[in-house]
């Protein structure tokens, strides 16, 4: 899996790549391939999204970029490379000096993140105290000066309170005013609007999206949200069963996909812009990971599999336009949306599920 | 709107082809939490030692040749030998047949006595955290009021006043010993009373009683029983203590705590007539806490 | 057609439901503490709701947290007491505690399915308690009826000895409606049915929603978030902030032509297939004020773009404007020029 995503290519190299990356969990019920082999890159200035549902493998993926894996799960193989420099063989120490400055993450639940017996001040100001060597007061500075950037009311004085004084939609601007206090270079967001109202998410969102522009940082948010990734990302890879199953420019990947997964995401999930006459789902459950399927890990459930789906894991083939796809027999999906188009499909051939699909592997067992 | 025709994970119209979905055959979850109780160290250590003791209490009269009551006085004082294992009492009893019967009358009692404060406990600390408002509020005090003094010294102050015998014992434990049990199940039952089964219940009308018996206590009583292995220990405890202080089954009664006592003026010379009932005790103890243990491993929530 | 319809005779015109001035309360915390902290001791969750719910209709109720919509499904149910305010079901008043037959007319479906079903019960030991304690079917009946329950929402009859825990979500959301159609009600609450499951299997809930609303005649309140999913299941909208109801009207209308300000940033903030522009504010800014202090007059002052020296004053009713009586919108500016706006993205252009 050598192939190089990115689209047009920044001079400078990508800010963030991963290759062939492979994140096992050690259970009791045997070994868990959470993530087997996933390679994609995340340029700079730019937003990637990784798409996936519960089992996916996109929450492992963006902790073990962090580092922060649970102690049962680990790296097997595979690099990450942040700003040319490969982080998996590094030790904790390592890791520590160089996640800060350059790496951030911003978590979906704001209250569980943030210290609750810590001021908020404090807890942004730690950061830059530690891995900068600032002074107090300069730090002190620097987290009024951030507050203020993520639109927090009076931060003079709500430097001073504690998390559980803010609401929900605050608590997360602190979140992101901890991760931006070191000006890193790279963002990870896992599903950080999920918990909030939507009014709220815009809001979040937006002002993402600004501060990303103004400071050229580079994101990588995992969701589930196939529109909150529209409305933020340039780039979009969507995980199935611990791998990808398709990457590109996300208007491409929504709109047009060239996987079936993708496509059967795309037509189950209510589009307020666009209702349709039926949400048509995708039966059936995802893989286990701990005995997966052989070859193509969607082929039980697509009604797209032909033999060779079954044997043949599929390589990530590059496509034009700055797109790749896993899927060994993408032209079906490509004719289901042009027959779609031209209104000649009837509901039931609407679904990329196969009519009975195999429901003999539990879903225990999956790593979220 | 169309109806999607039915296939996979979708419904079918009524009178048409049904059984799409089936629920996976036993999770291997279960299986694996079944599997594993018999892999727990703790567990099994508990129940082999506990086990031990029991078999022995229940196949007394197999394992023992005398009778342990009857005094023989011209066989007092004697050290172990092979007619007496573990010598004789100031009595002529036989140590060891008093070992084992007081294995019966101690463990028979501890057994007995913790069942009364765990169903009194959990009846009114469920009736404390279902019901809310006097109900918690009087039930807690009351318990304040418990908690305030020692438990021995409660303990041992209402048998006192019952005077010696098993009954008051039964009478006493379960006095001061239900508030523990109520403590844990009215915490467990407030958090678990927010469920939204719970509140699936509440809508579908059914009786508070049912809700509390049905849908509430089968979820918490876990922890109860884990509390009540401890219980049992201290449970044999009180009893040994009051037996040492002569306020409990009272002589000529084989009990550990009365050997204990009856031992101690022979701790120089005959020092196995209060180490051997002592070495019981604690074994005993033993087994159950780490019975208790093991249970606290297996039914801990969220596998 | 053995399929259980809904019980009672439901013959009678008019709505199904009507609530009037309903309020829900809660105290917070104790009185004194809340003197000294100088705030409401009484968080108002439901402030005078003014609702009709009509036969066979699906209604949605969104808002965000701290609108009172959950607090409201909970009391149209009947597990939530009611401070004030009064209920008609099928023109019955409904009384403060609720008896059997009442009971099993108004059901609930949870938001969370792994903690909606008791984890110690299988699915059939649950649906025969039910059926068993309100006799909905004879004693002899009751594992057919099951069965037949269990096909109606797409369950095979191996569901009977399962445990909830070897289901998926959203077959555990299945058994729940399943069980909520037991009683055989004649109203359907389904507070937040899809919000904890995946996307792909939330298709499969809503569809299942929507045709047992065609099959059984079953009338349906979804509580929900997602204005995507309002707008694919429900005929009528009722957009609530802060324990009012603030608009109300037929769904394709209140996403073509919003009159309360606040139903228009709501959907202006909604995300899209379609690149989002940047550049633009977020529709709305700031927090919601706390429950604990509804601000005096309009509640939607504080955050409102048009908020006038009126809007202090007096508190808006919920009215309709002159062109249709099924839209109402309470704003002092709804239905005049100067309340309105752009039509939400890509609304009415199907």
């Amino acid at each position: 899996m050598t192939a190089a995503f990115s689209p047009g290519g920044a001079p400078a190299g990508p800010m963030l790549q991963v290759r062939d990356l492979h994140v096992q969990i050690a259970t009791g019920r045997g070994t868990v391939r959470a993530v087997d082999g996933v390679s994609f890159e995340v340029p700079r200035g730019e937003a990637l999204g990784l798409v996936g549902e519960s089992g996916s493998g996109k929450s492992m993926t963006l902790r073990s970029i962090l580092g922060v894996l649970p102690p049962t799960a680990s790296v097997t193989s595979g690099q990450i490379i942040l700003d040319g420099r490969d982080l998996v063989p590094l030790k904790q120490t390592d890791l520590n000096r160089i996640r800060g400055p350059k790496m951030a993450m911003i978590f979906q639940e704001p209250m569980s993140a943030l210290n609750p017996v810590m001021r908020v001040g404090a807890q942004i100001a730690e950061g830059p105290m530690l891995h900068q060597g600032l002074s107090r007061a300069k730090a002190a500075e620097r987290a009024l000066d951030l507050m203020r950037r993520v639109g927090i009311p009076h931060p003079e004085r709500r430097m001073r309170s504690y998390p559980h004084e803010f609401s929900g939609g605050m608590r997360q601007r602190v979140m992101i005013a901890i991760a931006l206090a070191c000006e890193p270079e790279v963002i990870l967001c896992d599903e950080p609007t999920t918990a909030l109202d939507v009014t709220i998410q815009d809001q979040i969102l937006r002002l993402l999206a600004r501060l990303c522009r103004e400071s050229g940082v580079s994101l990588l948010f995992v969701t589930h949200d196939l529109p909150v990734v529209a409305q933020i990302c340039q780039q979009v890879a969507v995980m199935y069963g611990g791998r990808l199953a398709e990457y590109g420019p996300v208007q491409d990947v929504l709109h047009d996909p060239r996987h079936p997964y993708t496509l059967g995401l795309v037509r189950s999930a209510p589009d307020f812009d666009n209702v349709r006459e039926a949400l048509v789902p995708i039966p059936g459950s995802p893989p286990s990971l701990i005995s997966p399927p052989d070859g193509c890990r969607f082929h039980p459930r697509c009604k797209f599999a032909e033999e060779d789906c079954q044997v043949v894991e599929p390589p990530m083939k590059p496509l034009p336009g700055g797109r790749a796809t896993a899927c060994l027999h993408y032209e079906r999906t490509i004719e289901s949306l042009e027959a779609e188009r031209a209104g000649q499909l009837d509901p039931v051939d609407l679904q990329v599920a196969a009519e009975r699909p195999d429901e003999a592997a539990p879903a225990a067992g999956s790593a979220p | 709107m169309s109806i999607t025709a039915g296939a996979g994970d979708q419904f079918a119209p009524t009178g048409g082809a049904l059984v799409e979905l089936a629920p996976r055959p036993a999770d291997r979850g279960v299986q694996a939490r079944r599997a594993t109780w018999y892999k727990n160290p703790a567990l099994m250590a508990g129940l082999i030692i506990t086990g031990i003791v029991l078999i022995a209490a229940i196949i007394a009269p197999l394992i023992t040749f005398y009778n342990p009551i009857t005094q023989n006085l011209t066989d007092a004082l004697q050290g172990p030998s092979a007619a007496h294992w573990l010598g004789t009492d100031q009595f002529g009893r036989d140590t060891w047949t008093r070992l084992v019967y007081g294995a019966r009358l101690d463990l028979r009692i501890a057994f007995i006595a913790v069942l009364f404060p765990f169903v009194l406990g959990t009846v009114l600390g469920a009736i404390a955290a279902y019901f809310g408002g006097w109900f918690d509020l009087v039930i807690m005090r009351v318990v304040d009021v418990v908690v305030a003094f020692p438990f021995f010294v409660l303990l041992i102050a209402l048998v006192f006043v019952l005077g010696p015998g098993a009954r008051s014992i039964y009478i006493a434990i379960t006095l001061v010993g239900w508030v523990s049990y109520a403590r844990i199940v009215r915490g467990e039952i407030l958090v678990a009373k927010r469920q939204e089964y719970v509140l699936a219940a509440q809508s579908a009308g059914l009786s508070n009683t049912r809700i509390m018996g049905r849908h509430l206590l089968p979820n918490v009583i876990s922890q109860a029983i884990i509390y009540g292995m401890s219980d049992i220990v201290q449970d044999i405890l009180a009893i040994v203590t009051l037996g040492y202080l002569g306020l409990g089954i009272p002589p000529p009664a084989a009990e550990w705590g009365s050997m204990i006592n009856g031992g101690q003026n022979f701790l120089s010379t005959h020092w196995e007539l209060t180490t051997f009932p002592g070495l019981a005790v604690i074994l005993v103890g033993l087994g159950l806490s780490l019975i208790g243990d093991g249970l606290a491993d297996i039914l801990r929530p969220g596998q | 057609m053995t399929a259980p319809e809904p019980a009672g005779q439901t013959a009678g015109s008019g709505p199904l439901l009507t609530a009037s001035g309903l309020s829900v309360t809660f105290n917070v915390g104790s009185a004194f503490g809340a003197r000294i902290r100088k705030e409401n001791f009484v968080l108002r969750a439901v402030d005078g709701i003014d609702l009709e719910i009509e036969r066979g209709e699906a209604l949605a109720v969104v808002g965000e947290s701290g609108s009172g919509k959950s607090t409201l499904a909970r009391a149209l149910t009947g597990i939530t007491p009611v401070a004030a305010g009064e209920m008609i079901f099928d023109g019955r008043k409904l009384a403060a505690r609720r008896r059997g037959r009442d009971r099993r007319r108004i059901q609930m479906v949870f938001q969370d399915p792994y903690s909606s079903l008791n984890p110690r019960l299988t699915v059939g030991s649950m649906l025969s308690e039910l059926l068993k304690v309100h006799k909905v079917v004879p004693r002899s009946e009751v594992e057919s009826f099951s069965r037949e329950l269990l096909n109606l929402v797409g369950l095979s009859e191996e569901a009977l000895p399962a445990y909830p825990r070897q289901f998926s979500g959203g077959q555990r959301q299945r058994v729940a409606i399943a069980r909520a159609l037991a009683l055989r009600p004649d109203l359907l609450i389904a507070d937040e049915p899809v919000s904890a499951l995946d996307v792909s299997v939330q298709a499969t809930i809503l569809n299942l929603l929507r045709d047992l609303r065609a099959e059984l005649g079953l009338t349906l309140m979804l509580i929900s978030h997602n204005l995507a999913v309002v707008r694919h299941l429900c005929n009528r909208v009722a957009v609530m902030y802060l324990g009012r109801i603030v608009e109300l009207a037929p769904t394709e209308e209140l996403f073509s032509n919003p009159q309360h300000p606040y139903t228009q940033a709501l959907l202006a903030a909604i995300p899209t297939l379609e690149p989002g522009s940047w550049d633009e504010e977020p529709a709305i800014t700031g927090d919601p004020p706390s429950p604990l202090n509804i601000p005096s007059g309009c509640r939607f002052r504080t955050r409102c773009p048009l908020a006038e020296q009126i809007c202090h004053d007096q508190d808006p009713e919920l009215r309709a404007g002159a062109a249709s009586a099924a839209h109402r919108a309470a704003c002092h500016f709804a239905f005049s020029a100067a309340g309105a706006a752009a039509p939400a993205g890509g609304a009415g252009q199907d």
